[in-house]
């Protein structure tokens, strides 16, 4: 199962999503910001989440792993 | 009653021009854009206020100095802060201690399309040209088409000095609009498929790459374009003092206080060039229109030269980079990310499109190089 994984540099500014939530491909799980601009990140593919690895605040490498799914 | 009529003879209202009125209102309306709108406040109240307060008549703001005058404050700070290039090169002190030129190292290929980005700037020259400017006129008008303030000001001041109020506010005003302009260009010459193009990763750079950029970047460009080096010095100058991370105070300076007094010191005298008498001409209208077909054609010029790269790559890259060369950063860039995401949601390309983005900038120096250094 495919992880959420930040695309690029950033700041986490919301999470929109719980562990045990269903997801689809391409819903919004986390809003991260980078140079002023706040951008979702979506599933890449539908299941459950699993577990929530970053909270508001923190900032984020890209390709950094933020929420797994299964 | 002879002193009397003397006085009167003496105060501005007796020696107002039509001219003056008419460019309160022109003031008026950069002050009313910046407070309410938002667009460019930092350049346009500045500037917006200087229109006011140079329009007064007796006011002596622009009096050339002489025996008993003392030069006007405005002419002072237009002749020794713009005429001699040290305000607009000082704000590229500043915005090159801002810039990160790492998606630009990570993925060269991007520089190729800063450079196609400068299509407007000679598309406007040419219809500068047939529109009846001279070549300095032309050229300094053309260089809006880089969507860059402080190299707008830096070429018009040294080409056509007498049309600077109208291409530093067409530069300055378009600028604010690139996510007007930008988009229904960008839509008529790209496919929903092409603009939600995936794009990997960009590498991580490391901090010695960053170092040796700006200085290599430097030396190439003051050695082929002789005439950009007081631009490309400043912009270098503050990058490597932003990257090096050994100058933190400097740097800080640099991105910060400096830049705001600088700021100020532009606004004013770029106001103090927009005399009713000189500012009131169709010209300024044909500039403005210039300065949007400059835009519109570099827009077009990077997503078109994108897509020909593309014939070309195994790997794709999403046109909208292309449109992100015109260099108004980091504007451009974010438009170019808000098209991909709109295209697809899993389409993040606001990093590679800061590669081109800053390349723009370099672009733009260059292309302003070139045209001083044949017009002058």
């Amino acid at each position: 199962m495919a992880d959420v994984v930040a695309p690029m540099v950033g700041k986490v500014t919301q999470i929109l999503v719980n562990a045990g939530d269903q997801v689809n491909e391409d819903d919004p799980v986390i809003m991260i910001e980078a140079m002023k601009v706040e951008m979702p990140v979506v599933a890449p593919e539908a299941g459950t989440v699993k577990e929530i690895k970053v909270s508001v605040g923190d900032t984020v490498e890209g390709d950094s792993v933020l929420v797994v799914l299964e | 009653m002879d002193q009397l009529y003397a006085f009167l003879q003496q105060t501005g209202i007796a020696n107002l021009s039509w001219q003056a009125p008419v460019m309160w209102v022109v003031g008026c309306i950069f002050v009313w854009l910046a407070i309410k709108k938002n667009i460019e406040p930092l350049l346009l109240l500045p500037i917006g206020f200087s229109v006011i307060m140079v329009n007064m008549p007796l006011g002596g703001l622009l009096n050339p100095g002489g025996h008993d005058h003392p030069m006007g404050l405005f002419r002072f700070i237009y002749q020794y802060g713009l005429e001699t290039d040290v305000v607009p090169c000082m704000i590229f002190l500043g915005l090159g201690a801002l810039t990160d030129f790492g998606p630009l190292i990570a993925n060269p290929k991007t520089l190729l399309l800063g450079a196609a980005a400068q299509f407007g700037v000679f598309a406007a020259f040419f219809g500068s040209l047939l529109l009846g400017f001279s070549i300095p006129e032309a050229c300094s008008i053309g260089i809006i088409g880089g969507a860059d303030g402080p190299t707008t000001i830096f070429t018009t001041v040294n080409l056509a000095p007498h049309i600077l109020g109208a291409t530093a506010i067409s530069a300055y005003s378009y600028m604010a609009m690139v996510p007007i302009i930008q988009p229904p260009i960008i839509k008529a010459l790209t496919s929903k498929k092409e603009r939600g193009i995936t794009m990997r990763q960009l590498r991580p750079v490391s901090k010695t790459e960053k170092i040796l950029f700006p200085l290599a970047v430097a030396l190439v460009v003051c050695l082929i374009v002789p005439a950009a080096t007081p631009l490309i010095s400043m912009f270098m100058l503050g990058n490597i003092m932003m990257t090096s991370g050994a100058v933190e105070r400097l740097t800080k300076t640099a991105q910060n206080d400096l830049m705001n007094i600088v700021t100020i010191l532009l606004g004013i005298g770029v106001g103090s060039t927009m005399l009713g008498e000189v500012f009131l001409t169709w010209n300024v209208i044909k500039v403005y229109i210039l300065g949007l077909v400059a835009f519109s054609f570099s827009t077009a010029g990077g997503v078109i030269f994108a897509k020909v790269m593309n014939l070309f790559l195994k790997e794709k890259i999403n046109p909208l980079l292309g449109s992100a060369g015109v260099s108004a950063v980091p504007m451009a860039a974010r438009v170019s990310h808000k098209l991909g995401q709109e295209a697809n949601k899993k389409c993040y390309i606001l990093m590679h499109a800061m590669g081109p983005n800053v390349a723009g900038v370099i672009g733009t120096i260059v292309a302003a190089g070139i045209f001083i250094s044949l017009a002058k």
